[in-house]
């Protein structure tokens, strides 16, 4: 039940005064109410817990992340010192 | 971007524990607060990829688990009147209060339905005027604001019939209650994602500069758990003790304003009973004076049931992360998902129930 999953904002309608989604997860399409993200348009991704989305997906910031985490290997190996001893029973001199 | 499927890469998953390997250098102890992030832990078995010296303790953060018997038998008492049709989502149906759930009420006759939304409740009172419509309103703060709505559309559009029977906890003094306790082990924690995408993570910084603990505010893929790790790492190997929000896709300091608004319209703070917990100060949302005629307790005048907990198993130890689950001698043997003893077998987010659905109690595996 505390699952909120992000999915991707298919349409938008007007419901009674509320307004509300239909939104993508995977290959299911539910409803959602988007009262609390009034920013969110279609095309967007919201993470919807119990029929509402709470949030709308910051898709710079995902993406910014996201190639921090991918660059990071590299950037340990950058910060090794230079003349790093081989370590024991590693390939000798 | 999909927002799954990328945090869930292998390749930067390895670079993420290598890094965590690379830094730490003494023992800690950290807690997930969220039963979804435990449930991700488990799933994904990252708790036996780390390194042996870190261990992850598993908080109280699933609603299911925590709400008190004492509530659930008071929605027992509600569903059983003939009037009464009554509305909760899913995963309550099969918790166990005194006597039985309320799937036994269902079979026994009591109209118990499982809603997907609050608001489905709306279109059931308004398609069943000659009956009372009850909501088991239970969960943190993430599903405060769909609550809240419901109730607010109800008194809006004058619809009579619906009530809701509030069981609302918070975080914030349930880390705060973990860390008073003597018996605290926790030295950091993996804060609860969407908790504070409805919230923000303001509140959080006080506790993290008096109690000297990191805060990483956590989302609820494998790569999110691996970062928050080795972000909360990095400030106990440092001597750092801040809030810092891993999960800045989804979560802003200040949280969703509109959300917070409606929720502090219809909601106050009130104490709050906590199952295998006890009483926490402060700890839970109740509805404010001025919606008192949509409080089923109100109502349906069940606020005199009072049920205390049995002693059988330990989930009030393992939802503040003293204990873990084979600890316990009744785990996978006594007590499982279809004969749940206590709190965290109840759930797919209980500490319990995820262990024993992912198959640890068929090897004893402690590490």
């Amino acid at each position: 039940m505390c699952l909120g999953i992000p999915g991707k904002v298919l349409e938008s309608f007007d419901v009674n005064g509320l307004r509300m989604a239909k939104v993508q997860f995977g290959g299911i399409v539910r409803e959602a109410c988007l009262e609390y993200t009034p920013e969110a348009e279609v095309g967007d991704y919201v993470v919807v817990h119990v029929g509402f989305a709470i949030s709308k997906v910051d898709e710079e910031e995902a993406a910014r992340t996201y190639k921090l985490l991918e660059e990071m290997g590299q950037l340990s190996e950058l910060e090794a010192p230079d003349g790093e001893e081989p370590a024991a029973g590693g390939k000798g001199p | 971007m999909k927002y799954l499927d990328e945090y869930r890469n292998e390749e930067i998953a390895r670079k993420l524990i290598e890094e965590i390997r690379r830094i730490q250098t003494c023992p800690w102890v950290l807690m997930e607060v969220c039963g979804g992030q435990t449930h991700t832990i488990v799933k994904y078995g990252i708790d036996r990829l780390l390194p042996e010296a870190i261990e992850l303790v598993h908080g109280p953060g699933c609603p299911v688990c925590v709400t008190s018997l004492e509530l659930i038998d008071k929605a027992h008492a509600i569903a059983r009147r003939p009037e009464v049709i009554f509305c909760s989502f899913g995963d309550m149906l099969r918790v166990p209060g005194s006597t039985c759930d309320l799937f036994t009420l269902k079979s026994q006759g009591s109209d118990v339905r499982v809603v997907y939304s609050p608001l489905d409740c709306l279109k059931i009172a308004r398609a069943n005027p000659e009956k009372k419509v009850v909501f088991f309103a239970i969960g943190f703060e993430t599903t405060a604001p769909a609550n809240a709505m419901l109730v607010w559309r109800a008194r809006r559009e004058g619809i009579k019939n619906v009530s809701v029977l509030v069981s609302h906890v918070l975080v914030p003094p349930a880390i705060t209650a973990i860390l008073d306790s003597p018996y605290n082990r926790v030295q950091g924690f993996l804060g609860p994602g969407h908790v504070c995408a409805v919230m923000g993570y303001e509140e959080y910084e006080p506790i993290s500069a008096r109690y000297k603990v990191p805060i990483v505010i956590t989302g609820f893929e494998p790569l999110d758990l691996l970062e928050g790790t080795l972000l909360t790492l990095r400030q106990l190997e440092s001597g750092r003790a801040e809030v810092e929000n891993q999960y800045g896709r989804a979560v802003t300091r200040e949280g969703n304003k509109a959300a917070k608004q409606l929720v502090f319209s219809v909601f106050e703070i009130g104490d709050r009973k906590w199952r295998g917990v006890g009483a926490i100060p402060r700890s839970g949302y109740k509805l404010r004076p001025e919606f008192h005629d949509y409080d089923a307790e109100r109502l349906f005048e069940v606020q005199e049931i009072s049920t205390e907990e049995p002693a059988i198993c330990i989930s009030g130890q393992i939802l503040r992360g003293i204990k873990r689950p084979h600890d316990c001698p009744a785990f996978g043997a006594l007590c499982s998902p279809e004969h749940p003893l206590g709190a965290t077998m109840v759930s797919a987010e209980g500490a319990c129930a995820a262990y024993y659905t992912y198959g640890r109690h068929l090897k004893e595996e402690v590490r």
